[in-house]
């Protein structure tokens, strides 16, 4: 039994400080008993001879001078078994569900270490989650972290569960096995995910940990270490394809912010931590494929752009780390298109390498690109139409004008339980491209046109 | 005081030890890990450190030692073809040491103590050695002769020296007065390896990229900024330009960055072959990753260590590049620990002496006459990541007072999928003046005009699209709508280019010439052809121009552009003709 200190010098906000204690490790796991006889857990932060500053994950409601402080000598764990599938945890790893303690086949340091660069395999399966505008245009593959950038009242849930419910690497059956970990959102939405994963049985192959809106805000600083700790074991251990959705990665963003303002740092822009970037990426980096492993972690979290502005940091950071962005609009929401992605600011930077003749389609790069430039074209003209009218435009920038109205309504609206595959998501693509002069189709090799272009199909057909 | 002290404070990265006696930047080892670590302040008895590991579990009290060495690297045959972190261990000597996640406390030599190299002396017994000079060469990669160097401050007269098969370690070359040469050397991060003069760079760095070459080149031995938001290109132009850059020797630096972005160079560089040689591009290529999870203080130190090893092989008469993907993320390092150090922040929270460091890297860019007397240069290229895309951030603004060439990337290029997204407006160059001559004698003597006049029709392009925004295109005079339609041929034709597109990837600068000359000249004859009365929809439906859209990617471009100009002569004949 390690020894109790009754030394607490101060507590401020979320941190306790405790005095002459013998040394303590950095990082090292803390319990601190309440007079009331319960128990909270916390973190060394700042450890030296003189002073031991703790973080506490339920919070510092309730704690006095008084309260006892347990030093355990180790860092944070996460008992794990296979038996954590189908079960649901608090943000800090406690059973939620009425269910037995986790009989512990391992203890894993929840930090996680980072994957050696060197034993990484870059990441290609292509992973078909059948909706178009991530298909066709924002490839998704095993291993990625793709985040969804979206905002207060858009339908980015519906999305990930749609991802989470089609989503299959073409020519395999075996289906993802789920981490979810819930962030300071409302209880609702937890049942609304909840509630799913059990219609649709995933919650079998699922592992959740709920952290809710009304949980202590600094425990969400673990909660998506432990989800995040189980995907890899999962992973690495159990040869399973884990598909990982972490929700809302703006409060966490904000609990880390918190956790900064408490411990009086300089902050950097906007008050955010200066070593957020830093933060993040020890999440984000925790996806990938590893030589010689079976197993795979595929990031899926969903972020909420404060003030729909994607220039604040916490987007802003997340872009710079994760490999690409699915960007929920608003306007396209508006006009009452679902899924209502943006393709223009979204992106798949590992798309490349999971298309093409033997991954999707030959000509798969090609319909993407242009469809990203006619789209990105036509919509250019709406603005100019609202200013001089349809008549003053040409009969070419008409057809872009059309094409973009066509691409909301034909490729990127589809219904909530659409499930398109890769042919289907392409050959709408062509449909709308063959609305244009051919001579415009200049991001295409002639070759593909000749194969593909609805036109010369039928010709040869 | 003593050697051994003990540690007293740990926040994060940055730990404080006691009573041990140091100087700035020597390397300790902390705790009972002894994990690697770097003073950084001395205040009273108290030094700061900078630990390259990850320091959790690690207590007050625990034992500090002192190597008495400031962070080195190690310099001889073995660099090239290697992957290291950021204070030059090799990722697959630590992976064979710790599995496939970086743990800690594990040191590992920057080149192998076992590997032989054959020694080809070329001086001998009774020779006078001077720092700098060469004494004999290693074949390192089939293409790559390595040329021993005597360390800087090291000179005598040859009392014997050895010919054979030696390991890195083992004395090849002894000096009267007994001081003995290995292979390896080992040289400070921190401190320049110094050169007999700086030399004015002349020759223009090929890249087979037509923006960068044709529109903005950098110098062989100068400096290049390449700022933009995320999924701008970047990496991908970084990528290319390691890629297919005609310098003998390539120092990548994946400073802070994704670990799948090293892992793709680490499978795709040693598959695809270097244009001029025809040996895999690994094989000229040195590769620091210190990805944004891994240590940062380490990733502090990767800038600096890839900057060291391009030194060395400037040293030895090379041209070398340098890519540093991102120089904010090690920006950032330095604030990290900074603030965790207490210190007073200047803007956005960085450190007072950003400026200084930034400055202090860039310089060591160049081409100079090294020691040996042979002609070496370094061009640096520095990715900037600002946040929100917003230049006048710090970063970006004391780059740009440093470098000599901007290559500013545009998310709004990017998203409609015009790469390389770099903005041919807000961009430049300033070496387009000294590297002129270069272009007469190697290119064509029509070559700086050809491009001047591209320029040109791209900002008249500009000032017209204000008016079309106002008025709509088809209220546009004739001759300024084909001047818009030229305009974005050399846009969609000549700038853009597809770096995943198996011809298009890399472009030499005759092709570039030829590509833009066809454009620019199918422009002339289409103003001569509306002067003279021909009707601009039967210009516009030219097929001559719609194949000018597609030649860059033909496999056989001399042959197919021969074709079209055939093509575009007759039909403008005929436009002539009615
Ligand atoms: N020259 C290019 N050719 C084709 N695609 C490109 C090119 N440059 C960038 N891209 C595309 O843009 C994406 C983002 O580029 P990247 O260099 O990773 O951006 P950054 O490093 O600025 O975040 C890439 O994944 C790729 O799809
Ligand atoms: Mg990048």
């Amino acid at each position: 039994m390690t020894k109790e200190y009754k030394t607490i010098s101060q507590i401020a906000g979320p941190l306790i400080f405790v005095e002459k204690t013998e040394p303590v490790g950095y990082n090292e796991l803390v319990n601190i008993n309440l007079p009331d006889g319960t128990t909270k857990r916390g973190q060394v932060l700042d450890t030296s001879n003189d002073i031991v500053v703790v973080q506490v994950f339920e919070g510092t409601g309730g704690l006095n001078r008084d309260c006892g402080v347990r030093f355990t000598g180790e860092t944070i764990k996460l008992p794990v078994s296979k038996d954590l599938l189908g079960r649901i945890l608090s943000g800090a790893g406690e059973p939620l569900d009425g269910g037995p303690r986790i009989v512990p086949e391992d203890r894993i340091e929840i930090t996680g270490a980072a994957i050696n660069p060197y034993a990484r395999l870059p990441p290609k399966d292509f992973i078909q989650t059948g909706i178009s505008t991530i298909d066709g245009m924002n490839t998704l593959v095993r291993g990625q972290k793709l985040p969804i950038f979206s905002g207060s009242g858009l339908p980015h849930n519906e999305i990930a569960l749609q991802i989470a419910r089609q989503a299959r690497v073409r020519g395999s059956n075996e289906p993802f096995a789920v981490v979810f970990a819930a962030m300071g959102i409302t209880n609702e939405e937890a049942q609304y995910f909840m509630s799913d994963f059990e219609r649709t049985g995933a919650l079998e192959r699922a592992v959740v940990f709920l952290n809710l809106a009304d949980d202590p805000a600094v425990e969400r600083l673990i909660t998506p270490r432990l989800a995040l700790t189980a995907a890899e074991y999962l992973a690495y251990e159990h040869d399973m394809h884990v598909l990982v959705i972490l929700t809302d990665i703006t409060n966490y963003c904000e609990a880390l912010r918190q956790m900064g303002a408490a411990r009086e740092e300089v902050p950097g822009r906007r008050g955010y931590p200066g070593y957020m970037y830093t933060d993040l990426a020890s999440l984000y980096e925790r996806a990938g494929v590893v030589k010689g492993r079976k197993g795979s972690v595929t990031q899926f979290s969903i972020l909420s752009m404060p003030g729909d502005d994607i220039t604040h940091p916490i987007p802003d950071l997340s872009g710079y780390i994760t490999e690409g962005q699915i960007v929920i609009s608003r306007e396209l929401h508006r006009k009452g298109i679902y899924p209502p992605v943006n393709v223009l600011p979204s992106l798949s930077r590992l798309m490349n390498s999971g298309i093409g003749a033997t991954r999707t389609r030959e000509d798969h790069k090609a319909v993407s690109d242009q469809c990203y430039a006619a789209y990105a074209e036509g919509k250019d003209l709406r603005g100019l139409v609202a200013i001089v009218g349809k008549d003053a435009l040409s009969e070419r920038d008409k057809k872009f004008l059309e094409f973009a109205d066509m691409f909301e309504d034909r490729f990127v609206r589809q219904g909530i339980d659409e499930n398109r595959d890769i042919e289907t998501t392409l050959g709408i693509g062509w449909e709308l491209l063959a609305e244009l002069p051919e001579a415009q189709l200049t991001r295409i090799d002639n070759k593909y046109i000749q194969k593909y272009h609805p036109a010369h199909k039928a010709k040869q057909e | 005081m003593k050697n051994k002290g003990e540690i007293y404070r740990i926040s994060g990265p940055v730990v404080i030890i006691t009573g041990l006696n140091t100087k700035m930047y020597d390397v300790v080892k902390v705790g009972n890990e002894g994990l690697m670590g770097e003073v950084i302040g001395i205040e009273g008895d108290k030094s700061t450190v900078q630990v390259y590991e990850e320091t959790s579990g690690v207590r007050p009290g625990e034992p500090v030692e002192n190597t008495g060495m400031s962070l080195s690297v190690e310099l001889g045959p073995g660099l090239l073809e290697s992957i290291y972190d950021g204070i030059q261990r090799p990722l697959p000597v630590l992976k064979e040491k710790m599995g496939d996640f970086i743990k800690r406390g594990v040191s590992a030599n920057g080149l192998s103590r076992e590997k032989e190299w054959d020694f080809v002396p070329m001086i001998k017994k009774g020779d006078k050695l001077n720092g700098g000079d060469i004494i004999g060469t290693v074949q390192e990669t089939k293409n790559i002769e390595h040329r021993i160097l005597v360390p800087p401050a090291i000179s005598g007269t040859v009392s014997e020296i050895k010919k054979g098969k030696f390991k890195v370690d083992e004395v090849i070359c002894t000096l009267a007065d007994g001081k003995t040469l290995t292979m390896m050397q080992k040289w400070p991060v921190r401190k320049p390896r110094p050169v007999s003069k700086k030399l004015t760079p002349s020759t223009p760095l090929i890249t087979g990229q037509r923006i960068l070459d044709g529109m903005f080149p950098v110098a062989k031995g100068g400096t290049a900024a390449i700022p933009g938001p995320f999924g701008s290109g970047k990496t991908v132009t970084q990528q290319q330009l390691a890629k297919w850059s005609d310098t003998e020797i390539v120092v990548y630096i994946g400073c802070g960055e994704r670990g799948n972005e090293m892992a793709d160079v680490l499978y795709e560089f040693p598959e695809i072959k270097d244009p001029k040689t025809g040996r895999p591009l690994m094989e000229r290529t040195v590769l620091i990753a210190n990805t944004s999870n891994m240590p940062v203080a380490a990733r502090e130190a990767s800038v600096y260590t890839g900057i060291t090893i391009a030194e060395y092989y400037r040293d030895m008469g090379y041209d070398v590049s340098l890519m540093a993907d991102s120089t904010s993320r090690w920006a950032e390092a330095m604030r990290e620990i900074s603030s965790r150090l207490e210190e007073m922040p200047g803007e956005e929270g960085y450190p007072a002496y950003l400026a200084a460091r930034l400055s202090e890297f860039y310089e060591r860019a160049g081409k100079v006459k090294a020691l040996s007397g042979k002609d070496g240069s370094i061009t640096v290229i520095g990715a900037v990541s600002p946040p929100g895309g917003d230049f006048s951030e710090p970063i970006t603004q004391n780059t740009l007072r440093i470098v000599k060439v901007f290559w500013a990337l545009d998310a709004k290029l990017a998203q409609r999928r015009h790469f390389p997204s770099i903005n041919w407006l807000n961009s430049y160059s300033l070496y387009t003046k000294a590297l002129g001559p270069w272009y007469d004698e190697h290119v064509s003597p029509d070559w700086v005009k050809l491009r001047n006049d591209a320029m040109e029709l791209l900002q008249k392009e500009s000032e017209l699209q204000e008016i079309v925004q106002l008025v709509g295109s088809d209220a546009l005079p004739e001759d300024q709508q084909l001047t818009l339609e030229v305009a974005r041929m050399i846009r969609e034709y000549f700038l853009q280019q597809n770096a995943y597109h198996e011809v298009d990837t890399f472009c030499p600068m005759d092709k570039q010439f030829k590509l833009l000359k066809s454009i620019m000249s199918w422009g002339d004859k289409a103003h001569n052809a509306l002067d003279g009365g021909a009707p601009i929809e039967d210009i516009m439906k030219l097929k001559s121009k719609d194949d000018l859209a597609k030649v860059k990617y033909e496999k056989e471009f001399d042959t197919a552009l021969g074709v079209i100009l055939k093509t575009m002569e007759d039909e403008f004949a005929k436009l002539r003709g009615k």
